[in-house]
């Protein structure tokens, strides 16, 4: 198995606070990872570090390297538009555009400068397939995204993100707001994809995270605790934190 | 964070041990009641056995709904799956027990050994020792005192092929002695049986503190 993205020692401040104490973590070419840990441990700051998000957010210093493939992408030469579509991000709201199904899978491609009608049609068809969604909605492929339920709308998001060919698809908390069957849909999507992807999921759901990670990260104050194969982070974790935090003594 | 999960868990697990201790119990009136040729304690032993099967059952069923209800993880998943496999192992020893009782009634008014009596004594209170303080390793949560514990089936086997080798001397050498050591001879493997049980009590104690399932005295 290969490395695909590794943090170096990544620091971030908001303002003064430190919210991220040095982490150091490689993830592999593909497979999903879950990243753990109670609110405010820096799981989902981690995640957003990832892509770049936190450069959005006003008053961030960030040190450390996050190098992805040979490069630092916090190098002043990387292109934020096109590292975003490299490693792409699904949400905890799904969020597609007030527009057609259609047009919300296409966007990416549209702003890369794709016309041929035909490529664009296949890439609807390629990621709705891949995202598990093209059965319910290749008939009304024009209908807006907004009228479909929130399940169907993540699963339109995610085919959105897979669209632009992604490597890595980071999920922050893509499931919450989701109800257990949609949850559950989104989840075999992600099994689906996990073979060709690499997966970076924030959850606060431990059943989600035992059920589909091949790797489980348990973050707390800022730490990366403890990082391992799911299975041995679920029956017999080395840290005392994980042990107590993943069977419900606090968080 | 108290949680509803630790109080029941203290529940099967004050219940556990509480079985445990009416196995030692039951153990070590089957050997007394043998050697005393007691037959109305034996039929005692018999009758209340039902009341360690209940026993298992009850553990059994609790397990089963505090997995399905809490779903555990970790030390919480290992705690309840080694009173799930360790309450079997008791309720086994029991059923040994009850044996020998069914042994007592039947040899008893038969021409009688004293000198395999005595080792069939040792035997049965090494045995009851080790159930005694394998239940204490467990209550401690003491892999370390698990171990030492399964070590001492060694001496419990080395009785065993003694009472073998007299009761076979004794029926070769005196046939009116040859249903009194059949018993005997009965009475000792079951005791061994026990032995072994106790063994396996100890290999769960490893697993619920490390993890690893492993063969203590393969």
């Amino acid at each position: 198995m290969s490395t695909i993205l590794t943090t170096e020692n990544l620091h971030l401040f908001y303002g003064k606070n430190e919210a991220l104490k040095g982490i150091n973590m490689s993830f592999e070419k593909t497979g999903i990872t879950a990243l753990i840990g109670p609110s405010g441990c820096g799981k989902s700051t981690f995640l957003r570090c990832l892509n770049r998000m936190n450069d959005l957010i006003p008053n961030v210093t960030i040190t450390g390297n996050v190098q992805f493939h040979d490069t630092n992408i916090y190098a002043p030469t990387t292109d934020t538009v096109q590292l975003r579509k490299e490693i792409g991000m699904v949400f905890q709201q799904p969020n597609p555009f007030p527009f057609s199904i259609y047009e919300n899978v296409v966007y990416g491609l549209r702003l890369a400068g794709v016309r041929d009608k035909e490529k664009l049609d296949a890439a609807v068809e390629k990621s709705l397939k891949q995202a598990a969604i093209w059965d319910e909605v290749k008939d009304r492929l024009h209908v807006n995204a907004l009228a479909l339920s929130g399940g169907q709308q993540q699963r339109v998001c995610i085919a959105r993100v897979l669209a632009v060919e992604p490597e890595i698809i980071l999920l922050d908390e893509a499931t919450s707001a989701l109800d257990p069957v949609s949850s559950h849909q989104i989840e075999t999507t992600l099994l689906n994809l996990r073979h060709d992807y690499t997966i970076i999921t924030v959850t606060h759901n431990m059943q989600q995270a035992s059920r589909i990670s091949d790797r489980t990260a348990f973050f707390l104050n800022g730490e990366l605790i403890e990082v391992n194969d799911t299975k041995q982070i679920f029956m017999n974790p080395a840290k005392q934190e994980t042990n107590d935090y993943i069977s419900g003594r606090f968080g | 964070m108290r949680r509803l999960f630790d109080d029941e868990l203290n529940d099967i697990d004050a219940n556990f041990t509480e079985m445990g201790m009416m196995v030692s119990e039951t153990i070590e009136k089957a050997v007394k009641a043998f050697i005393d040729h007691d037959r109305e304690l034996a039929q005692e032993i018999i009758d209340d056995d039902r009341q360690i099967n209940q026993r298992e059952v009850e553990l059994e069923q609790k397990s089963f709904e505090m997995i399905a209800l809490y779903q555990p993880v970790t030390s919480d998943l290992r705690e309840i799956v080694t009173i799930l496999k360790a309450v079997s192992e008791l309720e086994r020893m029991a059923d040994y027990a009850r044996n020998i009782a069914r042994a007592t009634i039947r040899v008893k008014g038969h021409t009688r050994v004293p000198e395999i009596e005595a080792e069939l004594s040792e035997m049965g209170n090494r045995v009851r020792k080790m159930v005694e303080e394998m239940l204490a390793a467990y209550v401690k949560s003491d892999d370390v005192a698990a171990r030492e514990v399964a070590a001492k089936v060694a001496k419990v086997a080395e009785l065993h092929d003694d009472i073998n080798r007299n009761g076979i001397t004794h029926m070769e050498h005196d046939p009116e002695t040859v249903i009194g050591s059949t018993g005997y001879l009965k009475v000792a493997s079951y005791l061994m049986r026990i032995g072994a049980l106790v063994t396996n009590v100890g290999e769960w104690i490893v697993y619920l503190n490390t993890g690893e399932i492993i063969e203590l005295n393969a």
